[in-house]
């Protein structure tokens, strides 16, 4: 915590010294800071590189969710513009093991977001969350693809 | 760029009114517009942004798009839920329905 504080203020006394107050000088302050931190404590304690890890985490995150979007989206509109129904529907329950509202509230918009998963209700004890799907070949298989692809980043990116 | 990015969003709008009639039950008609409406709008936005290239309307523009993203789901979760509560009845194929059959959450 200390450390988090340093890295904020230090760049005051930076400005301070070069009397300069202006916004790109506490940037390049906090530069120089990081770098005096990185120096002389852990990696993973000093500010910029835990904002620069966290910013990496986001933009996986969007990646992952741009490419779910997009081929799921491929999926539907084949389905829409093709003669009968290649869809398999259920509603399936899915064990949930993040804890905190945050997780789940993303988790949720995560599944409804990507074409084909609607999330229906999540349990009063928020343990199980009911996903009504387009294409369920396999009851397990789908299970394990939300919890192994959607859990996890969601896990990764609130970490 | 701008171009590509608005002849997407022209495309989906129709594929979206295709698909509300298409599908068989109102839970899949969910299903298609609410992400019709995210990638379409997110499509619009983002050509407008690339349109102008100023900074207050590429803000404007992001900062519209994160708002769509984070409601879309929320409506559209609560229009699903409340369709299942009502009543609603799911496609005759639909393969199972574990909600249903789950005392944690009664089905009226």
């Amino acid at each position: 915590m200390s450390v988090f504080w340093g890295n904020i203020f230090l760049p005051l006394v930076w400005m301070a010294l070069t009397g300069q107050f202006t916004f790109a000088n506490y940037l390049i302050g906090f530069l120089i800071t990081s770098l005096a931190l990185w120096m002389v404590h852990k990696p993973g304690e000093v500010n910029l590189l835990i904002y620069l890890a966290r910013l990496g985490r986001w933009l996986r995150f969007s990646l992952f969710f741009l490419k779910e979007l997009t081929v799921a989206s491929l999926r539907v509109v084949n389905d829409i513009l093709t003669k009968g129904h290649g869809m398999r529907p259920a509603v399936i329950a899915v064990p949930l093991d993040l804890k905190s509202n945050l997780e789940i509230t993303l988790l949720a918009s995560l599944v409804t977001l990507t074409p084909g998963s609607l999330c229906l209700e999540v349990s009063p004890e928020r343990d199980v969350m009911f996903i009504h799907a387009m294409y369920v070949e396999d009851v397990e298989e789908f299970r394990r693809q939300i919890k192994e692809k959607m859990e996890y980043q969601v896990r990764e990116v609130l970490r | 760029m701008t171009l590509v990015q608005l002849a997407i969003y022209l495309a989906v709008l129709p594929l979206l009114a295709l698909g509300i009639l298409r599908m068989p039950d109102i839970y899949m008609r969910m299903s298609c517009n609410a992400k019709a409406v995210t990638i379409g709008l997110g499509q619009l936005l983002l050509a407008l942004a690339l349109h102008f290239g100023e900074i207050g309307v590429t803000a404007r523009a992001l900062a519209t798009i994160g708002f769509v993203v984070l409601t879309i789901p929320v409506a559209s979760h609560l229009l699903g839920r409340a369709s299942y509560l009502s009543g609603q009845p799911l496609w005759q194929q639909t393969s199972r329905d574990e909600w249903g059959g789950d005392e944690a959450a009664p089905r009226k």
